[in-house]
């Protein structure tokens, strides 16, 4: 019994752990586009692959960090906000995506403070 | 080692290796800011003049009106009416008088220049904006533009507290270290309390108003003329103003991360 299931295990380990590799060698692909279309102005593009970065791979921090920088440079403030925050959830400690969010807050709470007025 | 144990080791691997790995990429960026308020109804805005008080060394009035009208020529679509700036301290004083306010400003009733020497002064002054009549008759006779004005007070103010601030020490070997001292200090600096109300010249309405308020403290040493201090923090708030009426984009960078 105890040797079916460690065999189970052991085959869901081998066929899901390189189903998710390939989702995130995808992801990688994708993002890397993006950012040399980003790097060229065609952030709509950017946005495409990252979009589609986080679907293959929604765990993918750098992917949501990308995706918060080009919702910002189009003007898209609340779905900036929550990607960037999506990516914080992922990786707290990350110095680059700590900074960009605190650029963008700077940002965010000026157009909120003008709105409330 | 079979199959599976490579294949297990080699995406731990890939793992450690993407999060040590990272790639970043500096991209400039331009963070479009939509206006607060629609004014395409209006191809015109003119800035009248401000209610203003506070500190002599400053005309608020004549220097807010000069400083806005250079902007809204530079930074919007609108085109600024020149135009005498309006004396809106005293046609405020005068309207209150003549509605039959019950309670009037003391430099008012005494019948002397209005006095506005801090923000609260400034409040009694205020309901002048909802005069619809005089903005009415005013728009009309600029043909109906988007009116600019508000109230602008610049004041003078001190205050004393515990201020922190680095300290040079070098050791008997000559080494250089930076230590934080705490001091008590006396401070003085300027207060600049602006309220910009925007009218809609065709029927006297305000339309929307935003008040801010904005201080700079020096050390009690330090002497600096009060109209670069004004022109400071004037600065400060300038983009959300202008945020008002057009859009503004905010450039910055941002980092890309593979």
């Amino acid at each position: 019994m105890l040797a079916r299931a460690v065999t189970a295990v052991m085959l869901l380990t081998a066929t899901v752990v390189p189903a998710a590799a390939q989702d995130r060698g995808e992801a990688r692909d994708q993002v890397a586009f993006g950012i040399s279309v980003a790097q060229r102005g065609l952030w709509r593009e950017a946005i495409y692959r990252w979009e589609r970065a986080v679907e293959l791979d929604p765990s993918y921090a750098a992917a949501h960090n990308n995706l918060a920088i080009a919702y910002e440079h189009e003007g898209d403030l609340d779905l900036a906000k929550a990607a960037y925050e999506r990516a914080l959830e992922l990786e707290p400690n990350n110095q680059f995506i700590q900074r960009n969010y605190e650029l963008f807050m700077e940002i965010n709470d000026r157009t909120a403070r003008a709105e409330d007025r | 080692m079979t199959a599976r144990h490579a294949l297990k080791i080699g995406s731990l691997a890939a793992a450690v290796g993407v999060s040590a790995c990272t790639n970043f990429y500096e991209v400039p960026i331009e963070t479009p800011i939509r206006a607060t308020l629609d004014v395409s109804a209006f191809d015109r805005v003119l800035v009248a003049g401000f209610i203003s008080g506070g500190s002599d060394d400053v005309d608020a009035n004549v220097e807010t009106t000069r400083l806005l009208r250079s902007q809204l020529r530079s930074q919007s679509n609108l085109e600024v009416i020149d135009a005498d700036v309006l004396a809106l301290t005293d046609l405020a004083a005068r309207s209150l008088v003549e509605s039959g306010a019950e309670t009037l400003p003391e430099s008012v009733v005494t019948g002397g220049a209005p006095q506005i020497d801090d923000e609260d002064d400034v409040e009694p002054f205020e309901v002048f904006f909802a005069n619809v009549e005089y903005w009415r008759e005013l728009g009309e006779e600029y043909q109906n533009p988007l009116i600019v004005t508000g109230s602008v007070v610049f004041t003078t103010y001190s205050r004393s507290g515990i201020v922190q601030t680095d300290r040079e020490v070098f050791d008997t070997f000559g080494r250089r270290t930076v230590v934080p001292q705490r001091e008590f200090m006396e401070r003085r600096g300027f207060m600049l309390r602006p309220r910009f109300v925007f009218i809609d010249g065709r029927t006297g309405a305000t339309m929307h108003s935003e008040t801010f308020r904005e201080e700079v403290l020096y050390n009690a040493n330090q002497t600096t003329p009060p109209l670069s201090s004004y022109f400071e923090l004037m600065d400060r708030l300038l983009p959300t103003f202008l945020n008002t009426l057009s859009s503004q984009s905010v450039r910055g960078t941002r980092i890309l991360l593979q």
